[in-house]
């Protein structure tokens, strides 16, 4: 009596929480629906109040527009340049960062010395001060650097804020691995370089796509020093998808806009698809440490 | 050693130099946060004292910046702003997370799956988020018409024109980017909680919500403090989402903290003001940050 009530109870709570889960598989899908659905479809179909509905009509026409001929500010030339612009700002910075905040862990935990866990606090901190705080002494810097306004100035500025979160990542990563190793190669006569080449890079192989998925995300998503430090021509992607949407001349294309969004996301939502699981690592790497 | 370096001074400069390279190589680094980390808080902290208009200059005000910042309306709408939004944010987001952790926990199927499409739109940018709610909360196309497209005529849902409830639809936005984010903290936080201690509970006829309640949400207390300090760094850094969204407005109805500084330096030319913000920002985020710093590093040794 006792066990096939509890049984019954129990199949009623297994379908109320899959209706629970399924439910919030709908309610963060639906925006990305919304998105596609609406980027597919004739203008005239979505302003008729057919926002939720499948295209009647299928074109790929608002896509085409996005990339090549949409008015992005003042000019006319789709969100393509733009969509380049991001990628030629993120791969050098991740490329920097990463490689910097590698050598940093090897040396914070291989070498420490004194005062190494303060460097490193005051390191972390730089991680979360509000960029508010750094973009007016940053505007002049990249003047005075001949930087201003161009996409190796952001490429800069990208790089020397990564370089917080890329070493909190090694660091954590390389306290774990035996230092034993390390003080035999010493031993065996082996130096600074190849200690960190030949035995601490060959199996960094899974922080190293962490700390890489990290920065990639965060750079290309990044808004405020892309809005704060390019020009017309040096804009990123997330800063022409704004003016794209925010422009206030003529018709509103909310289906040019939506193909432009999931544009600005494809990148970063394919990277997440392909390789989720150490996208995950390094939030958690970012909040819950260790 | 010290023979070696009277001996042979040549292969003193070497050894001193291969001595040195860990420190060569980390100099770069200290170099460039000192700049443009420290140096920048602290030119920055600088100029809210003077009377920085258009570009930086150097006339000593003292505190004007900062009465005048407390005089300003938009300040006060930003702060009261910062202070719904972040609130309701971090409980929302706590909640729902905390739920759907649980939920997760319960040995379903495709787990894996769901916590993917649960998670993902963390991956995307606060812009895109921005666009995507900005005409799905459109009453003119959104949710308002659609429904009234349904046969509901009179149902009105046009927060995101509303100077009373346009905070909310930031808040909605960014419930719905980030929650996932806490639901894998709490899902770590739960996956590493010790199964005897549950057994015992469950032999000792405790009911699941007892099980929760008393035992597994309690051991979760350093997930809540991650979660905690995330969350309400984002909210006070919070800038992408606002301006996507409604760019600040009706009015000044959305105005956050680092809406008004951005705007109020590069846009309205008063940069001493605008720094005056900044380091409210910063002192902030500091009081959250610092602690949670200062206790994780002492843990660790």
């Amino acid at each position: 009596m006792a066990t096939t009530h509890a049984k019954s109870g129990n199949s009623i709570g297994r379908i109320v929480l899959y209706t629970l889960l399924v439910f919030f598989c709908i309610y963060y899908l639906l925006p990305l629906y919304v998105m596609l659905v609406n980027s597919l479809k004739p203008l005239s179909e979505i302003t008729a109040g057919g926002m939720m509905a499948l295209p009647q009509e299928w074109t790929i026409a608002p896509w085409l527009s996005a990339w090549s001929s949409a008015q992005v500010g003042v000019e006319a030339t789709g969100l393509r340049p733009y969509f380049l612009n991001s990628i030629i700002m993120v791969v050098p910075a991740v490329a920097l960062s990463t490689i910097v905040g590698a050598l940093n862990g090897y040396v914070l935990t291989k070498w420490p010395f004194r005062g190494a866990t303060i460097l490193f606090g005051l390191l972390l901190f730089g991680c979360f001060i509000p960029f508010q705080m750094v973009l007016i002494p940053m505007a002049r810097m990249l003047g005075l650097m001949g930087l201003a306004g161009s996409v190796p100035g952001l490429i800069f500025v990208h790089f020397v804020y990564g370089i917080g979160f890329s070493t909190l990542y090694f660091r954590n990563y390389y306290a774990a691995f035996p230092t034993e190793l390390v003080r035999a190669a010493q031993i065996d006569g082996a130096g600074f370089f190849r200690i960190f080449w030949r035995i601490l890079l060959p199996s960094s192989g899974p922080i190293a796509v962490v700390c890489i998925i990290w920065q990639f995300t965060n750079i290309w998503n990044d808004f405020l020093f892309g809005a704060s430090f390019s020009d017309f021509d040096s804009q990123p992607m997330t800063v022409a998808l704004n003016n794209l949407v925010q422009s206030s001349t003529g018709v509103k294309e909310y289906n040019v806009h939506f193909a432009g969004a999931i544009m600005a996301a494809l990148p970063t939502l394919l990277v997440y698809i392909v390789a989720g699981r150490y996208f995950v690592r390094g939030l958690m790497a970012g909040s819950v440490k260790g | 050693m010290s023979i070696s370096e009277t001996a042979n001074p040549q292969g003193s400069v070497v050894d001193r130099l291969r001595d040195a390279l860990p420190k060569i190589v980390l100099s770069p680094t200290v170099a460039i946060v000192a700049i443009f980390v420290y140096g920048f808080i602290l030119f920055t902290l600088y100029l809210s004292f003077t009377d920085s208009r258009i570009l930086p200059s150097f006339g000593w005000v003292g505190w004007q910046n900062y009465e005048n910042l407390f005089r300003i309306r938009a300040w006060d709408t930003a702060v009261s702003n910062l202070v719904i939004f972040g609130l309701l944010y971090i409980i929302i987001c706590c909640a729902l997370g905390l739920l759907l952790a649980i939920l997760l926990d319960q040995r379903i199927r495709a787990e894996g799956f769901i916590r993917t499409i649960y998670l993902y739109p963390m991956a995307l940018s606060f812009i895109v988020t921005g666009v995507a709610w900005k005409w799905f909360l459109d009453p003119g196309i959104g949710i308002e018409a659609v429904v009234q497209g349904w046969g509901w005529t009179s149902f009105e849902f046009d927060w995101i024109k509303n100077r009373e409830m346009a905070i909310y639809t930031i808040v909605i936005a960014a419930v719905w980017q980030t929650s996932g984010f806490v639901m894998a903290m709490f899902l770590a936080g739960l996956r590493g909680i010790d199964s005897e201690m549950m057994k015992a509970a469950q032999i000792d006829g405790a009911s699941t919500f007892a099980l929760y309640r008393r035992i597994v949400i309690p051991q979760l207390r350093p997930a809540f403090m991650s979660a905690f300090v995330v969350l309400a760094h984002m909210a006070i850094k919070s800038y992408d989402l606002v301006i996507a969204l409604t760019g600040g407005g009706p009015g000044t109805a959305t105005e956050l903290p680092a809406t008004f500084m951005y705007s109020y330096t590069f846009t309205r030319n008063q940069m001493g003001i605008g720094a005056a913000s900044a380091v409210i920002m910063l002192m902030t985020i500091a009081a959250i940050i610092v602690p949670y710093l200062w206790s994780e590093l002492r843990e660790k040794k």
